[in-house]
């Protein structure tokens, strides 16, 4: 089905296991997957499933315990500090908590900076950097004039998740992950975040991966499915095939446990 | 920044301790603008000389006299030189050779003297009574002689031809002079000490020579610690092995054991005050290793952390601009007590003699360990040895006052 399409990223059993002796965590186990270039993934699971250890190892901020990744097809080598680099120009990640994502002792200037730097453009005259700031900022209906000289926590969350995305949309990075992006927001604001993430896909062509608890949201906006158990994928494919003909019981338990307007709530799964 | 320093001087406790603090360090540095003498001249001939105002007797010979009557003059003087233990012996006396003890009334000078004089008899024996108390007694006899007299004092001079005493003028008992207009008046407001030294202004200079110590030992300690429990608390893995084998390592040795042992091997000509500040600041960051690191490792996991990594920054980048910040308040914590230790420490060691040699300078500890040897607290020498344990106490008390002060600010958990 997916032959012409080109693999980004992929991994092959994949195991973290947390702490050793009698306390091990078998975190994320033996996990196989293709993700293709284009599509948007997510992966579901509810909590201390692993979809946050799966994704600090895709992103590289944590060793897997066994198992490969690769990267476009080659196995994915971040052994130094510069290979690390590089590897981050191609895949960046926004994370659940806004509010703890922000360095408090640190400038909004200097986030949106710091994303033109790694984009080697930190040699351009200082006009130039405030236009690019200016541009990716009202991507995301922010205004610049108003944000520079500011620190993050003084704005809004989701004025925060927002700026997580002008980041993105600075960076330009082939994949992105996003780790619940909208659990820590409100539900106007999540419409918008989501929005404004498919949006960026389309300017920048990148390849967006999503993890989230939410099985209604990974419907809304994902080609492909996983999910996730116990560290493990039990259930993986098409979001038509997934979510409207589940074949596990997870993954049912998953879609009853969606609150339904104009519908009794089935709270016997939980 | 402002309104964490704002916080910061609203609580009480640090505002108590940075007061107490900065009176302590502004005595040190005006003290020595006003009173210039060095601290460790050696002024008094004799040891432990009381404090008070010491007036120069040929110097108020010399100054204009002035005539006050006085009624009570007499009895002061009287009183001043017949102490309490002096008249109790008179009544032992008279009771012994058998005055009825209802005749006898300590508190009149006239009548008790009046008694004694008709009754004492140095060749009488009393049954009982060692060799020297007959002498005290004796000695008693002799300083009582002229008391109740009222002529005054000449004053004579030799000539220096014939050798002859010539009086050149007397001093009656109610000549006064104007403490003003006596040219030498030295005020010593704790004494001296053993060797015959101001012991206020040493007790000055001790201190600005010991908060040295302790800012230079506090300095290095948390420098130490503060470098090793960051590096140990991000990086982890084998670096985290090594550092924390080593800070274990100077955990189980006791660091005074280690403190007593370097500071002998320097031996005593080459320990100055810097060289001891520095020992103990080397022998002191074991803790704050361990405390730097625990909150590294629980900071690095964060992600703000996380998104410096994601935007390339380098180790040393994040660990300076993304982890220090966030514990810099906890590292000011540990300085002031790393410093207020430092204090303490070097007046342990002082005290044990492998202080800072003594010739140049006084510490706190040295004043304790000169206060000691001389048995100073033995012969009731208060003023060798109190004053600098309070100075000592109240500059632990005011660092440790300060700490409180900022735990609770930073701390919003330990509020009241």
């Amino acid at each position: 089905m997916s032959s012409e399409k080109k693999l980004c990223l992929s991994g092959s059993g994949v195991t973290k296991v947390f702490g050793f002796g009698r306390n091990t965590t078998l975190a994320v186990d033996h996990v196989d997957f293709n993700f293709y270039e284009g599509e948007i993934i997510s992966i579901v699971g509810e909590s201390g499933s692993g979809k946050t250890t799966l994704a600090k190892m895709l992103l590289g901020l944590i060793n897997p315990t066994e198992g490969e990744i690769y990267f476009q097809g080659e196995k994915r080598d971040i052994s130094t500090h510069r290979k690390k680099k590089e590897y981050w120009k191609s895949i960046q990640a926004i994370f659940q908590d806004p509010f703890s994502s922000y360095n408090i002792f640190n400038k909004i200037d200097t986030v949106l900076l710091d994303c033109i730097r790694m984009r080697g453009g930190g040699k351009l005259p200082y006009e130039q950097k405030v236009e690019m700031m200016t541009e990716a900022c009202s991507f995301v209906n922010l205004k610049f004039e108003e944000l520079t000289n500011k620190y993050p926590f003084e704005l809004s969350g989701g004025q925060q998740q927002r700026l997580m995305i002008a980041r993105i949309f600075l960076l330009k990075p082939k994949i992105l992950l996003a780790d619940e992006p909208t659990s820590m927001i409100d539900a106007c604001s999540r419409a918008t975040i989501l929005d404004m993430l498919m949006q960026l896909r389309d300017e920048i062509g990148m390849t967006p991966i999503f993890i989230t608890h939410d099985i209604g949201l990974a419907y809304y906006v994902s080609d492909s499915v996983y999910i996730m158990e116990r560290g493990k994928f039990v259930e993986s494919g098409s979001a038509d095939d997934v979510i409207l003909h589940p074949k596990e019981p997870y993954t049912r338990r998953l879609i009853s446990d969606v609150p339904k307007i104009y519908e009794e709530w089935d709270l016997s799964t939980v | 920044m402002k309104h964490t320093l704002q916080q910061v001087f609203h609580s009480g406790k640090f505002v108590t301790g940075f007061s107490i603090f900065v009176a302590i360090l502004l005595i040190v540095i005006i003290y020595p603008l006003i009173i210039t003498d060095p601290p460790l001249r050696i002024i008094g001939q004799g040891t432990f000389f009381e404090p008070g105002i010491y007036v120069n007797v040929y110097d108020s010979i010399s100054s204009p006299h002035y005539t006050l009557n006085l009624d009570d003059a007499a009895a002061k003087r009287i009183a001043s030189k017949l102490g309490e233990d002096d008249r109790i012996a008179i009544k032992d006396w008279l009771v012994a050779v058998g005055i009825p003890e209802s005749e006898i009334d300590t508190t009149d000078t006239a009548k008790l003297l009046d008694q004694w004089v008709n009754n004492y008899d140095p060749a009488t024996r009393i049954s009982g009574m060692t060799n020297a108390t007959r002498n005290y007694y004796i000695r008693l006899n002799n300083s009582l002689k002229g008391l109740l007299s009222t002529d005054g004092v000449s004053i004579a001079v030799a000539n220096p031809e014939t050798a002859v005493l010539e009086e050149t003028s007397t001093i009656v008992q109610s000549d006064y002079v104007n403490v003003n207009q006596v040219a030498n008046v030295r005020v010593l407001p704790l004494g001296t000490d053993n060797f015959g030294r101001d012991v206020l202004t040493e007790l000055v200079e001790a201190t600005r020579v010991s908060l040295q110590i302790g800012f230079v030992a506090g300095v290095i300690a948390t420098l130490i610690g503060l470098t090793l429990g960051l590096l140990s608390g991000y990086v982890g893995g084998f670096v985290d092995d090594i550092i924390m084998f080593i800070t274990n390592l100077f955990t189980v040795i006791p660091s005074f054991v280690l403190l007593i042992l370097i500071s002998f091997s320097i031996g005593q000509d080459r320990r100055g005050p810097v060289t001891i500040a520095i020992v103990i600041g080397f022998t002191s960051w074991v803790w704050t290793t361990r405390a730097v690191r625990s909150q590294v490792i629980s900071l690095r996991n964060r992600d703000h952390v996380n998104l410096s990594k994601l935007s390339g920054h380098s180790l040393v980048h994040i660990i300076v601009t993304d982890i220090f910040p966030y514990i810099a308040s906890y590292v000011v914590m540990a300085l002031i007590l790393q410093i207020s230790s430092g204090i303490l420490v070097e007046a342990g060691l002082s005290i044990l003699g492998l202080g800072p040699r003594t010739t140049d300078v006084p510490t706190l500890g040295l004043m304790m360990n000169w206060a000691m040897i001389y048995q100073a607290h033995i012969l009731g020498k208060w003023w060798a040895y109190f004053p600098v344990i309070v100075t000592i106490a109240l500059i632990a008390f005011s660092m440790n006052l300060m700490n409180t002060g900022l735990d609770q600010v930073f701390n919003p958990a330990l509020r009241d």
